[in-house]
């Protein structure tokens, strides 16, 4: 083909052309089953009234949020999960990493794997699998017993402070090992080189992990602490399978109560996509403080 | 001689990982133990075997349908993964190797659309599916998760790596674009194809909340749907439980074992 203007204006619209070719189909779908629901789910957050007798209510729903008690319970209990489990999760994954990264370490190769282990199970799975060890006399109850931590049982899943904790360790166990691999894959990234200076300058091991290691995984621990708000906050798979959002609403969370609005109780869907945008807006801010915090720090 | 100081570090090193590592594992040893043990035993935190596993099972069978079930989740999870490859990976090729204003600003715009939870998304693709006649049927679990933007996302990363003068060389050989993404393309990203399926084959293998708003009948119940709906009777047999577990758990731990550094890479992903 000669490289004139006309060859050359047709070869860029073959481009145009083969390049939309080949993302519409995804485009076509997320248009149809993500920014449509999206938008129609704004729209009928306007909407008050039950099943498909809607009419525009304005913000009636959103005052509706502030008087509601289940509502905020499941919201209080949401950010409890997030705030508390998030940050030991991490705190464990790093301190896992760390000991992992010695590449002298004996066992290391079974460390690893044993701790990844749960990664590979389902939500569901390992909800019904939790479910049966936290009973009154179940196994998790014998073991702490037999140790003298406890004096007597924990009541996991009537006690609406235990069975917080009990969802807190079960989320804890599924995803250490998760975010453990990928401070393992940045550590392997930073230069060997850097800890030595540090050892030969005395500096020691805890100070090495605050100073050095801490700082240099930055990013790595940002990314990883957005992907775990983002999926505590939509957490659904466990409470409904472990404790059904029990006892009473004490492990009720946003995800749960927006299925129980639309799916157990007459549907009200107005309703439940006003409370669906309280997580839409809180996964929107969190990713952007985030976002910003890594930025002024860097 | 090694210090004693390094060796105490050492030895609290070794505790610390050895103590993680059986919180680990134990669920699982748990998982197998209980299926041979009554739902009374589980209950009270049995730790030792069994003879209870054929009884289980048994018990299992009568309440469902296990093959249809297993053949259920089977066929969602493989055929999702394929179209949901096929769909986002010439996304991701196209957006990489095809570049033009318009379309780098829809990119941008997918990013910021990745961060959109599925449970703001729950009510109105429900309110969809029921009115176009789709509910409890097969592909109306399938159509919302067949264009992943994260997969798209993953794709157009790994694509950077693709050689253009592949391409260049294809072209001048007189292979059409598609067959050039087909036959140029796809064997020469194996790996990342790979990595792809098990992240996307393990979401759907498990996936629960989609499957439990659309899928209402007995026949169309999924692996997932069957534990949820055991372990939420008013007076769960654990023993059952734990069989079922087994069965869901099973094809994924399989699918580590054996593909442990693509599962790995697949996890990883995201990040690179």
């Amino acid at each position: 083909m000669k490289d004139t203007p006309l060859a050359r204006s047709k070869i860029a619209r073959s481009e145009q052309v083969n390049g939309w070719l080949f993302v519409m189909p995804a485009l076509a779908l997320l248009g149809i089953f993500l920014v449509y629901p999206i938008l129609w789910s704004l729209w009928i957050s306007l909407q008050v009234g039950k099943g498909s007798n809607l009419h525009f209510g304005g913000f009636a729903n959103i005052i509706r949020l502030f008087g509601d008690r289940v509502f905020l319970h499941a919201l209080t209990n949401t950010c409890i999960f997030f705030v508390v489990q998030v940050p030991i999760m991490i705190v464990l994954a790093l301190i896992f990493a760390v000991m992992l990264n010695d590449s002298k370490l004996w066992g290391r190769g079974f460390y690893r794997t044993a701790i990844f282990l749960p990664c590979v199970t389902s939500l569901v799975a390992y909800s019904a699998l939790f479910r049966s060890m936290f009973e009154a006399d179940g196994v998790v109850n014998n073991a702490l017993l037999a140790l003298h931590l406890i004096a007597e049982p924990i009541q996991w899943l009537t006690d609406p402070v235990w069975a917080k904790v009990m969802i807190i360790l079960a989320i804890t166990w599924r995803w250490t090992g998760y975010n453990m691999i990928f401070y393992l894959a940045a550590l392997q990234n930073i230069d060997q080189s850097i800890y030595e200076a540090a050892r030969i300058d005395g500096i020691p091991a805890r100070a090495r992990f605050l100073r050095l290691t801490v700082p240099l995984l930055k990013p790595v621990i940002l990314f990883t602490s957005i992907i775990s708000t983002i999926g505590t906050l939509q957490l659904f798979d466990e409470v409904n399978n472990i404790t059904q959002g029990g006892p009473g609403d004490a492990t009720l969370t946003l995800s749960l109560y927006i299925y129980n609005l639309t799916f157990q109780f007459m549907p009200s869907f107005g309703y439940s996509a006003t409370v669906s945008y309280v997580i839409v807006a809180m996964v929107a801010v969190l990713s952007f403080l985030q976002f910003m915090v890594a930025r002024e720090k860097s | 001689m090694i210090p004693a100081g390094k060796l105490a570090n050492r030895a609290l090193v070794h505790a610390i990982l050895a103590a993680a590592s059986f919180a680990s594992i134990f669920p699982f040893y748990w998982m197998v133990v209980g299926a041979t043990n009554t739902s009374a035993d589980v209950i009270r935190g049995k730790t030792s075997f069994g003879a209870n596993l054929i009884a289980n099972i048994e018990n299992l069978l009568a309440q469902v349908d296990v093959g249809r079930v297993f053949l259920n989740s089977a066929g969602l999870a493989v055929v999702g993964t394929v179209l949901t490859l096929l769909i986002s990976s010439m996304a991701g090729y196209g957006f990489e190797m095809f570049r033009s204003h318009v379309r780098e600003k829809v990119f941008a715009l997918l990013l910021l659309l990745l961060s959109i939870p599925f449970a703001a998304l729950m009510v109105p693709l429900f309110v969809m599916v029921s009115s176009a006649g789709l509910a409890n049927t097969f592909i109306a679990v399938l159509l919302p998760s067949l264009a992943s933007i994260f997969i798209i996302f993953y794709f157009r990363q790994a694509t950077k790596a693709f050689p253009s003068e592949l391409r260049d060389a294809a072209r001048i050989d007189g292979l059409k674009e598609w067959q050039i993404f087909l036959y140029v393309y796809m064997p020469s990203m194996r790996s990342t194809y790979a990595a792809a399926t098990i992240i996307v084959f393990m979401l759907s293998w498990n996936n629960f909340l989609w499957p439990l708003i659309v899928l209402q009948t007995p026949e169309h119940k999924t692996i997932t749907l069957v534990i949820s709906a055991l372990t939420s009777a008013y007076t769960p047999d654990f023993g059952v439980i734990l069989v079922a577990t087994i069965l869901a758990t099973l094809p994924t731990l399989i699918l580590f074992f054996v593909l442990q550094r693509q599962f790995v890479a697949g996890m990883l992903g995201s990040v690179k």
